[in-house]
């Protein structure tokens, strides 16, 4: 009999667990952008359309303010911001608010398959309501070229979206030739961009990539959950029809009462990520290649997932073969990651984007999702190499596939009995 | 999700891993192996048996899977021992799912643990057949 019995890897006293390593989902929010809210919740409390006395005059005052904050991020203008109640709103309004407005010049629409779900699900929904949507298959890499945008444009393309940096997989695309393509074959195409995941965390630039609307969220870059923008260009003016109807607010984009405290947070996030996005950056791409550097030096048969030279800093997305993802999440306990499992999901079905980049599902279902973030030390990085080096250890003398890998079984020469 | 005690016991203490392949004291013919499932599927068991005078003497196994999946193959090997090879296959995936508590997204895993226990008696009943 083997002994798979559980590992104990001891934690230096210093650190706190659970470690936090999932900082793709949402991040922490900095104290200074707690502190920057604050005032708004009680003191300066005023709504921001009341145009007749002051609480509402400072908290018009406070909106405005962020709105710089946040434009100067992107290289934008503050009267472009308009305000949502997250990422997935202004994917939403974008993509839906551009093609009903567009719908008289031409009924087709492009984006790629590793896009977030809300992008794969808007075009989904347009395609039901008449429109022609091109979903692109990515390199292996994960990358789009160019060549592959405007190779699939005609001349009933009215929009095409496609973010910066992957979710999943970190991987940067290469939005500024992509945008100057599309604008060089169409001027009148719009370029919508997600760009939640890279604002924040790599220059980002919306006149460079000459998008036409850009998503962004505050809880990404340590600000709050349940306030993001849509940035929306006005030179050449860029129009859409809203999707949510009411006071007429947000120049007519977005109705409904702006959340000012939240507001006031994601621009002082923007502002603290202005400041240290640059030395931010060459830390965390440090802690990841340290992460990389770990666990491959004690594991074989372990493969990044995607571009490993155009990817966000905080960003290891890896498969451990022979290692089912959710089993190794239960070991990692004491660690917030996630995988590309299909066990962790209600569908059953892995990663989605990991098959578009035509990774077997064999190995999407080991994958494992690690985001650093700015909270995340040296010392944490440390632990983790340990546990999970041990854990997949533990796990691979539990795994027939690992035993048969050992023994030169081709795994692709056994008759599987799919379930 | 959260998991069952008997879960979390079954997948940090896992009962009976192995192979008899590399067990001296083994004969192969008193063996039989059910290999069920998929990589692509996510989850893979292999179940041994060693059969002596009509009794499961012992059981082996290994699983790739999630923890349910390494729970539910556990606890098979636990549940067959000393059973006759009529009585190991009477046993029902939902014997499984009530011991570990499974929740409705996890049945699958007992589901194929079941098939394990059916695929390893098959096996060592053909190679007893052709003997």
């Amino acid at each position: 009999m083997s002994n798979a019995s559980k590992i104990e890897v001891t934690a230096a006293p210093e650190l706190k667990l659970p470690i936090f390593m999932d900082n793709h989902s949402t991040s922490a929010v900095d104290l200074r952008v707690v502190q920057a809210m604050l005032p708004y919740f009680t003191q300066h409390f005023g709504n921001a359309a009341s145009r007749n006395h002051s609480f509402g005059w400072q908290a018009e005052a406070a909106v405005e303010h962020a709105r710089g904050q946040v434009a100067k991020l992107m290289g934008g203008d503050a009267k472009e911001i308009v305000w949502t109640s997250g990422a997935t709103e202004s994917n939403n309004l974008a993509i839906k608010g551009a093609a009903s407005f567009l719908k008289r010049q031409g009924n087709h629409v492009i984006t790629v398959e590793t896009e977030h779900k809300s992008v794969i699900d808007a075009c989904k929904r347009l395609q039901r309501e008449g429109f022609d949507v091109t979903f692109i298959t990515p390199q292996k890499d994960g990358i789009v070229t160019p060549e592959m945008i405007t190779a699939a444009m005609t001349d009933k393309t009215i929009l095409v979206s496609i973010m910066v940096a992957n979710n999943e997989i970190g991987v940067i695309q290469p939005i500024e030739a992509i945008g100057a393509a599309i604008k060089a074959k169409n001027p009148k195409c719009l370029f919508h961009t997600d760009a939640v995941q890279a604002f924040g965390k790599i220059p980002f630039d919306v006149e460079k990539a000459k998008v036409d609307l850009a998503s962004v969220t505050a809880h990404k870059l340590y600000g709050p959950k349940g306030v993001g923008a849509l940035w929306v260009r006005r030179k050449p003016r860029v129009r859409i029809d809203p999707i949510i109807d009411g006071g007429g607010h947000e120049r007519g984009m977005r109705s409904g009462t702006l959340a000012v405290p939240m507001i006031v947070a994601f621009g002082k996030a923007c502002e603290i990520a202005g400041e240290e996005m640059e030395t931010e950056a060459i830390r965390l791409r440090g802690l990841r290649d340290r992460l990389h550097r770990g666990i491959t030096a004690k594991l074989s048969e372990t493969y990044v997932n995607g571009s490993m030279e155009h990817r966000l800093p905080g960003n290891l997305n890896i498969s451990f073969a022979f290692v089912e993802g959710e089993s190794l999440l239960m070991a990692l306990k004491d660690v917030a990651v996630s995988s590309g499992s299909a066990c962790t999901s209600a569908s059953l079905e892995p990663s989605y984007v990991l098959r578009a980049l035509g990774v077997g599902d064999e190995l999407a279902h080991t994958s494992i999702r690690f985001g650093l973030g700015r909270f995340n030390t040296e010392a944490e990085v440390d632990f983790v190499i340990d546990l999970v080096t041990k854990s997949v250890e533990r796990l691979r003398t539990l795994s027939p596939l690992w035993e048969m890998h050992q023994d030169g079984i081709d795994l692709n020469s056994i008759q599987w009995t799919p379930h | 999700m959260a998991y069952s005690d008997k879960v979390i016991d079954h997948y940090e203490n896992p009962r009976n891993v192995g192979t008899f392949k590399t067990e001296t004291d083994v004969t192969s013919d008193e063996v039989g192996m059910g290999l069920v499932g998929a990589p692509a599927c996510g989850d893979v068991m292999r179940l041994e048996i060693r059969v002596k005078d009509g009794l499961i003497a012992d059981a082996r196994f290994k699983t790739f899977g999630c923890g349910s999946a390494i729970a539910s193959s556990s606890l098979a090997t636990e549940m067959i021992k000393g059973m006759t090879l009529d009585q190991a296959a009477e046993i029902k995936n939902t014997q499984i799912v009530q011991e570990l508590n499974l929740p409705p997204v996890k049945i699958h895993c007992s589901v194929l643990a079941e098939d394990a226990i059916k695929a390893a008696i098959e096996d060592y009943k053909k190679k007893q057949a052709k003997a």
